[in-house]
């Protein structure tokens, strides 16, 4: 039928893995802005969600790094990571074989996406699939942006892949939701985790929120690098979602959060 | 200087049960197959985790095996910043720590 939600928020692990260390007004804020995106997305009445991710080494590795890939299997297992350190339990995920095939095949016609039957979902859509599908309800399509082992694909290139998914969406008869998830600036897993660059967070949620192309674009990964951390690569999730969308966001959520090692986000565009 | 090598070998133990298992009771065996430093080989023999994290292991790596040595989140922090003291800058990768070695950003 179409894409009818698309919304994007933060995945990082210690949103659930170190809950209990975060102060409780700003983690109970962000926990019933999941719940909302979880209400709104469910209204949706998705046949299946797209969760465009930033993995972390959960799949793809230097010996062979897709720029893009997509899903394409019966069923998908996770956390990869122990189940204690996430406070996520196991769980096999059902996918959407194919509808996935559907959607690489009209990806392909302008973007070389990577296909995997096989997928482990590490805690970058575990953390998101905790709150927005705790029943396990939904079919799961995951799709990744290389935003770990530079080289990195091009920020132009993220917008046709984001565009490509809006075309592909839409040629297909089922209803699909699209979730985009990433970090803005973070500097996670180094000795600076917690260092969280809010204005800079704020000017990039700015032009997300009104869909400037032009701005979302105008990153270097240089600039990124240097006032974003290596965390800000995953900027391009949201750039993707902004892509597909065009239309105009809400930022439901924001809040610095130390100690989950980034500025949380939860957000919605308007599908136009 | 394998970096490749130390890298691919914590990811393989990060997602790889008969790995962990074999890691537990037989380290060194557990590292045949991939070519290492003698320096490299010393830092997973030693879980030494700042010294991996100075030789460029990719942060996302380096956590999680952290955890499977049953670091606790602070402390893998503060191994970290431990190990730029000791061995000094981070040499490769794009996970270099932007702040001082005696300065926590959190707990």
């Amino acid at each position: 039928m179409s894409l009818v939600f698309v919304g994007v928020c933060s995945h990082a692990p210690g949103i659930t893995g170190r809950d209990e260390r975060a102060p409780s007004d700003l983690r109970d804020g962000l926990y019933a802005a999941f719940g909302d995106l979880r209400q709104r997305l469910h209204a949706a009445r998705p046949d299946a969600l797209i969760v465009v991710a930033a993995e972390h080494f959960a799949n793809f590795f230097m010996d062979n790094m897709p720029a893009y890939a997509m899903g394409m299997a019966e069923t998908y297992s996770g956390p990869i990571e122990d189940p204690d350190w996430l406070r996520i339990s196991r769980r096999v995920v059902r996918g959407a074989p194919d509808l996935s095939r559907r959607l690489v095949t009209e990806i392909l016609e302008t973007v070389d996406i990577a296909y995997a039957e096989e997928w482990r979902f590490d805690h970058g859509i575990m953390v998101p699939l905790h709150f927005l599908d705790p029943d396990n309800a939904l079919r799961i399509i995951p799709a990744n942006i290389n935003c770990q082992g530079p080289p990195l694909t091009p920020l132009s290139r993220v917008w046709a892949f984001g565009e490509a998914l809006r075309r592909a969406a839409d040629a297909v008869p089922e209803r699909i939701a699209l979730v985009c998830t990433g970090g803005i600036s973070h500097w996670p897993a180094t000795p600076d985790s917690g260092r969280i660059n809010e204005v800079w967070d704020r000017e990039f949620l700015a032009r997300w929120t009104r869909n400037d192309r032009a701005g979302l674009l105008g990153y270097t990964d240089a600039e990124t690098y240097a006032k974003a951390g290596q965390g800000g690569f995953e900027i391009r999730t949201f750039i993707a979602a902004a892509a597909a969308a065009r239309g105009t966001g809400t930022v439901h959520y924001y809040q610095p959060i130390p100690i989950f090692a980034v500025g949380c986000t939860v957000a919605t565009m308007e599908i136009v | 200087m394998s970096l490749y090598q130390l890298s691919k070998l914590l990811y393989h133990l990060n997602r790889d049960d008969s790995l962990k298992a074999r890691f537990k009771v037989d380290r060194a065996g557990a590292l045949e197959g991939y070519d290492l430093t003698a320096e490299e080989r010393s830092a997973v023999l030693d879980s030494d985790i700042g010294l991996l994290y100075v030789l460029g292991i990719n942060g996302q790596i380096l956590m999680h095996f952290a955890a499977f040595c049953g670091v606790e989140w602070s402390d893998y922090l503060q191994r970290m910043r431990d190990g730029v003291k000791r061995h000094g800058p981070v040499r490769a990768g794009i996970y270099a720590m932007t702040t001082s070695p005696d300065e926590k950003v959190v707990e």
